[in-house]
């Protein structure tokens, strides 16, 4: 086994450890989408001109791309305490692959974040939403969803690194949570006006939700949409590649420096 | 080319903005013996173990560590050397045991498991090896720190402030740990803001003041170069200029005067000077005498002596 593969396992296993240790911030990500499923579901859907249910079953590809966005704040919150605690020291002192450490991280967060979501899609299920697809698209759209996770973390461990403190990071990573606002995740875009529009369709966040409602079954693609919407599959996979290919190298590249 | 010397370094420099934190650091430490680099805060202490274990780069000079060329080869460098640092350098959320499964199995030793209980037993961590290294105290989290850097045997171990913030019996526990390192032949490089640590500890002490090193040597060789401090508490602050004159022809050294608390010292380097001999100078010379003692020297008394100056608290690097 290569040296990266070996060094990026037992990182891997060290932070399922730590979330092992420390389930309390995994749990509150996971249960968070659930309250706001219930939440905007039944309170807010009931005011809207969507029926509830059908409104329930539109929100749940919408909570699933919100989450998976979520990526950004956990990998910052992490990598923070990584790169700002004394243990970062023993690791960049020791003959370990520079790009060991976030890799496992990125790596234990999917494994965290496969095992999270089975919840949500459980109660996703008991208050009207289906798989209407088949399995395979209903496959296809979790390994979307896993991938646009990993592209987010990775765009998480950039910021973190390059965060100043624990807290700076802990702060700007909380207010990530109006991204998903601004995409088509919670709302329909299609009454949007259209500079808004636009902008809520160019987020990522509402290429995955999509990518989800339309591989899961059900909605077709608003009349008008931007490219990424209209083609959400391809859209997913590009907004996920890009960030990849931008955030993973330059993460790798920061945290192998060092000097705070 | 086989050096005799585990570390060598030639004029280290390090920059941080304005603060110039090492100017032109010389160190050489011979291999298998313990390397006491002893300064206050500020003095560039951390910095240097910090360069010297590649986690920072100089900005100029040169050093070999183990062998190797700091700057060209720092991965040989990693492979061969230990380090703690002056903060905890653990996972704090992971237990002591875990912790010591990650680091061993990243640094290849053929069975983490074993190795990592073997290591919990010799530092007294058994028992608390399956809480999470946060809830450690302050001396047990230094001990689960020195534990993880003698997973395997490092050619060169470097303590930052081992001992810095512990309760006395931590304290030994550390000490010891480091005498059984030298006999086994590890070279150790440690950092120290106390004198007498430095002086059981190491067979060389490196003093370093405003990054660079002042004075080498062995501890006795320091000690007798500073000598013994001599002081005397007076009733009267005004009979001071008469007591110090008494200290300055025993000690043949300028005295300093503490008006506010009506006392006197001076470096005194003979060795033959006694405390009823101080005490009856002083009676002798009719000043009102309260207290009067010879105490071994201090790191203020090294760096009055060596760099004519009470040690700078300047901002910790």
């Amino acid at each position: 086994m290569s040296a990266l593969a070996y060094d990026g396992l037992a990182m891997t296993g060290r932070q399922l450890r730590r979330v092992r240790n420390n389930p309390g911030l995994a749990i509150l990500t996971q249960i968070m989408p659930i309250n706001m499923l219930l939440f905007f579901g039944y309170v807010f859907g009931s005011a809207l001109a969507m029926p509830g249910r059908e409104y329930r079953a539109f929100l749940v590809p919408g909570l699933l791309a919100a989450t998976a966005a979520g990526g950004v704040m956990t990998g910052m919150f992490q990598a923070a305490q990584d790169t700002h605690r004394g243990v970062a020291d023993r690791f960049r002192a020791m003959p370990v692959s520079r790009a060991a450490v976030p890799l496992g991280q990125a790596a234990a967060d999917l494994v965290v974040t496969a095992l999270g979501t089975v919840p949500l899609l459980l109660v996703g299920l008991a208050v009207g939403w289906r798989i209407e697809g088949g399995a395979v698209r209903a496959l296809g759209a979790v390994a979307l969803l896993l991938l646009f996770r990993f592209a987010c973390t990775w765009a998480g461990i950039l910021l973190g690194l390059l965060s100043r403190s624990e807290e700076a990071a802990g702060q700007l990573g909380a207010s990530t949570f109006v991204l998903p606002l601004l995409s088509n995740a919670y709302i329909p875009t299609g009454n949007l006006a259209g500079w808004l529009r636009a902008l809520a369709e160019w987020n990522p966040i509402s290429a995955v939700t999509s990518a989800l409602r339309g591989l899961f079954g059900g909605s077709p693609v608003p009349h008008g949409a931007a490219w990424p919407v209209a083609h959400p599959v391809a859209g997913t996979l590009a907004w996920s590649v890009l960030l990849i290919a931008l955030c993973a190298p330059l993460a790798v590249r920061r945290y192998a420096r060092g000097e705070r | 080319m086989t050096s005799t010397y585990a570390v060598l370094s030639e004029g280290l420099e390090k920059r941080f903005g304005r603060v110039h934190a090492v100017r032109g650091l010389d160190l050489a430490v011979a291999e298998g013996t313990v390397c006491g680099v002893l300064g206050p805060n500020g003095a560039g202490k951390t910095t240097a173990v910090r360069l010297l274990t590649t986690l920072l780069r100089p900005d100029a000079g040169s050093a070999r560590v183990a062998g190797f060329d700091l700057v060209r080869e720092p991965a040989a460098v990693r492979r061969a050397i230990g380090v703690t640092g002056q903060d905890t350098s653990v996972d704090v959320d992971l237990t002591g045991r875990q912790n010591l499964r990650l680091f061993a199995r990243l640094h290849r030793v053929p069975d983490p498991a074993a190795r990592a209980d073997e290591l919990l037993e010799r530092f007294g961590l058994t028992e608390a090896a399956g809480r999470c290294a946060s809830a450690y105290s302050g001396g047990m989290r230094r001990r689960l720190d020195l534990a993880a850097s003698l997973l395997r045997r490092p050619a060169v171990l470097f303590l930052d402030e081992p001992t810095t913030g512990l309760d006395p019996a931590s304290r030994n526990r550390i000490r010891e740990a480091v005498r059984e390192l030298k006999e086994r032949g590890t070279t150790v490089v440690l950092t120290t803001q106390y004198l007498e640590e430095a002086d059981q500890l190491a067979d060389d002490i490196a003093v370093v003041d405003r990054g660079r090193v002042a004075h080498t040597g062995s501890p006795a060789r320091l000690k007798a170069l500073i000598g013994t401090h001599a002081e005397a508490v007076l009733a009267d602050a005004a009979e001071l200029p008469r007591a110090a004159a008494v200290l300055d022809r025993l000690t043949g050294a300028r005295p300093v005067l503490d008006h506010e608390r009506a006392t006197v010292g001076a470096v005194c380097a003979d060795p033959t000077l006694t405390l009823p001999r101080l005490v009856r100078e002083l009676d002798a010379a009719g000043v009102l005498l309260l207290d009067a003692r010879l105490r071994p020297p201090t790191l203020d008394d090294v760096f009055l002596r060596l760099t004519g100056d009470a040690p700078v608290k300047e901002i910790a690097a």
